[in-house]
């Protein structure tokens, strides 16, 4: 059976509850039942119209747990009756639950569930796993997240900055599971981009397509992490990067910069050059300070430091980084790197070992563990 | 059945025969180490004895309640507090006996010049629910 198709039907089916005036939280509730009941009984049974089948069985689902709820007898019996979905357009309906499930009055980690579930049709269970926490858990959070937005009208345009940056999230976050939730967040992004015309969807989505492209290589067999420079670009996917690039173009010929659309072309700049040797690193720097405009954010400036040390060597990268906290995340991974390049190699075997202790995943530790190594024996040999 | 946990150390545990840090080893060495490490696992999965395993980072932080209405103190690290756990890897299996087989073997993962660490790592049973027939 086809899970992204539906998953697809998602929101559609969600949306058509609504507007049949069920609310959104025992709606959704509806909604999660028939998924799980689709992922029983399609296997041997495919339903003609999978999205008649959802919404018959969600709906039903719906008035099942409002009966068994007497004290809504009333409202079951007018629900009972209510007609089929009016005109309203599918489009905005699809919008609002994108506003809905990254409302601000969310925290990030219960915006992204929601989101996952009620947009993305994942059920909690697959949610669970991608984030390695027990479903009963997952299931908590995600009732509270849908108690804390029930009272937030689904009527109201929302702030589309709080709906990327979820979507950033999901895409950004490491996960574990059965499930893609990168390229669920490529799915939930492209579907976002189709509903609103907005340049920084369309930077985040070219963002996201440009680092997706680049998958394949940033791995080697065994897991280990492999730096942009040393990766084999032969692996890189060209379809992703061309539409990556088109949808930036476009985004970017709006002249309403933002910081998707700045990283989304750094990212480019990288994904057009045919070798790590022929990168435009004075344009990367340009971009770098564009996005430090915008956002002045501390890791900004740190990416930028390497990237002045490759446009304008390592000695300008150190000069750049020194005002930098060296609490920052990476900060001694990156002046390891440029003290490296600068030929200092014990500085740079003993601040490897260093930010190989200070490392916040596994992957990144082994990978910072071996550049100390890698130093070490050279020195040795 | 019953549960142990396979506690490994950055600090406190009794010397490995193979004592070397990481960073002095060769970039092959260090992939060797963990490809058998994740074979390991991966063995333990196949023969349902596997319960979960997680990495800590080597620092952290002590914290304690500091009275109403006051944030919490922190402290911390200290240099001098002797153990400094590194991971866990949970198991449940059928024997002590099968416990200390996996924990010698995963003792015997490689290091410096290829050779096993020999690294101690320390074994302790979960506490368990108590039996329903007591009598």
């Amino acid at each position: 059976m086809d899970g992204v198709l539906l998953r697809s039907l998602t929101p559609d089916v969600l949306a058509i509850l609504v507007r049949r005036g069920a609310d959104f939280a025992a709606a959704e509730d509806a909604v999660q039942d028939a998924l799980v009941e689709a992922l029983r009984v399609w296997p041997d049974d495919p339903p003609r119209d999978p999205k008649a089948w959802l919404i018959t069985v969600a709906w039903r689902r719906f008035l099942d747990a409002t009966r068994a709820d007497t004290a809504r007898r009333h409202r079951e019996d007018r629900a009972d009756e209510e007609p089929a979905p009016g005109p309203a357009s599918e489009v905005d309906d699809t919008l609002q639950l994108y506003f809905l499930c990254a409302h601000q009055s969310l925290t990030p980690s219960s915006a992204v569930a929601l989101t996952l579930r009620a947009v993305g049709g994942l059920t909690t269970r697959q949610i669970a796993q991608a984030y390695l926490v027990p479903e009963a858990t997952m299931a908590q959070r995600i009732s509270r997240a849908k108690r804390t937005v029930s009272g937030v009208r689904f009527d109201r345009p929302g702030d589309v900055a709080t709906v990327l940056r979820v979507l950033y999230l999901v895409f950004n976050e490491g996960y574990s599971g059965d499930i893609d939730v990168a390229a669920e967040a490529i799915r939930l992004t492209r579907r976002l981009a189709a509903a609103i015309d907005h340049p920084e969807v369309a930077g985040l989505l070219a963002l996201m397509l440009l680092h997706h492209a680049r998958r394949a290589a940033r791995t080697s067999a065994d897991g280990g992490l492999i730096p942009l420079a040393e990766q084999d670009r032969g692996r890189w996917d060209t379809t992703l990067i061309a539409e990556g690039v088109e949808i930036l173009q476009t985004a970017l010929a709006r002249d309403r910069l933002g910081e998707y659309q700045a990283q989304a072309a750094i990212a480019a700049l990288h994904a057009d050059a045919p070798a790590a040797e022929e990168t435009d690193w004075v344009q990367i720097v340009e971009w770098y300070d564009e996005l430090v405009r915008l956002t002045d954010n501390p890791v900004v400036r740190l990416n930028r430091a390497v990237a002045v040390g490759e446009a304008d060597g390592p000695r300008a990268g150190l000069a750049a980084l020194a005002p930098l906290d060296d609490s920052l995340p990476r900060h001694t991974a990156v002046a390891a790197y440029l003290h490296e390049r600068d030929g200092d190699l014990a500085t740079a075997a003993r601040l490897y070992a260093e930010a190989a202790h200070k490392a916040p995943n596994i992957a990144e530790r082994d990978h910072l563990t071996r550049q100390a190594a890698r130093l070490n024996t050279r020195r040795k040999g | 059945m019953a549960k142990y946990l396979l506690l490994k150390h950055y600090r406190g545990a009794p010397a490995a025969v193979n004592d070397v840090p990481m960073d002095k080893w060769t970039p092959e060495e260090i992939s060797a180490h963990i490809q058998y490490m994740n074979d390991f696992a991966d063995r333990l999965r196949e023969t349902g004895e596997f319960v979960d395993g997680q990495a800590l980072a080597p620092e952290g932080t002590f914290v304690r309640y500091d009275g109403e209405g006051r944030p919490p103190v922190t402290d911390g690290p200290f240099a001098e507090t002797k153990d400094l756990i590194a991971g866990w890897m949970m198991i449940d299996v059928d024997t002590y006996d099968r416990a200390l087989e996996l924990a010698g073997e995963l003792s015997a993962a490689p290091g410096a010049g290829g050779k096993p660490i020999h690294e101690w790592l320390e074994l302790r049973p979960f506490l368990t629910e108590p039996p329903t027939i007591t009598e």
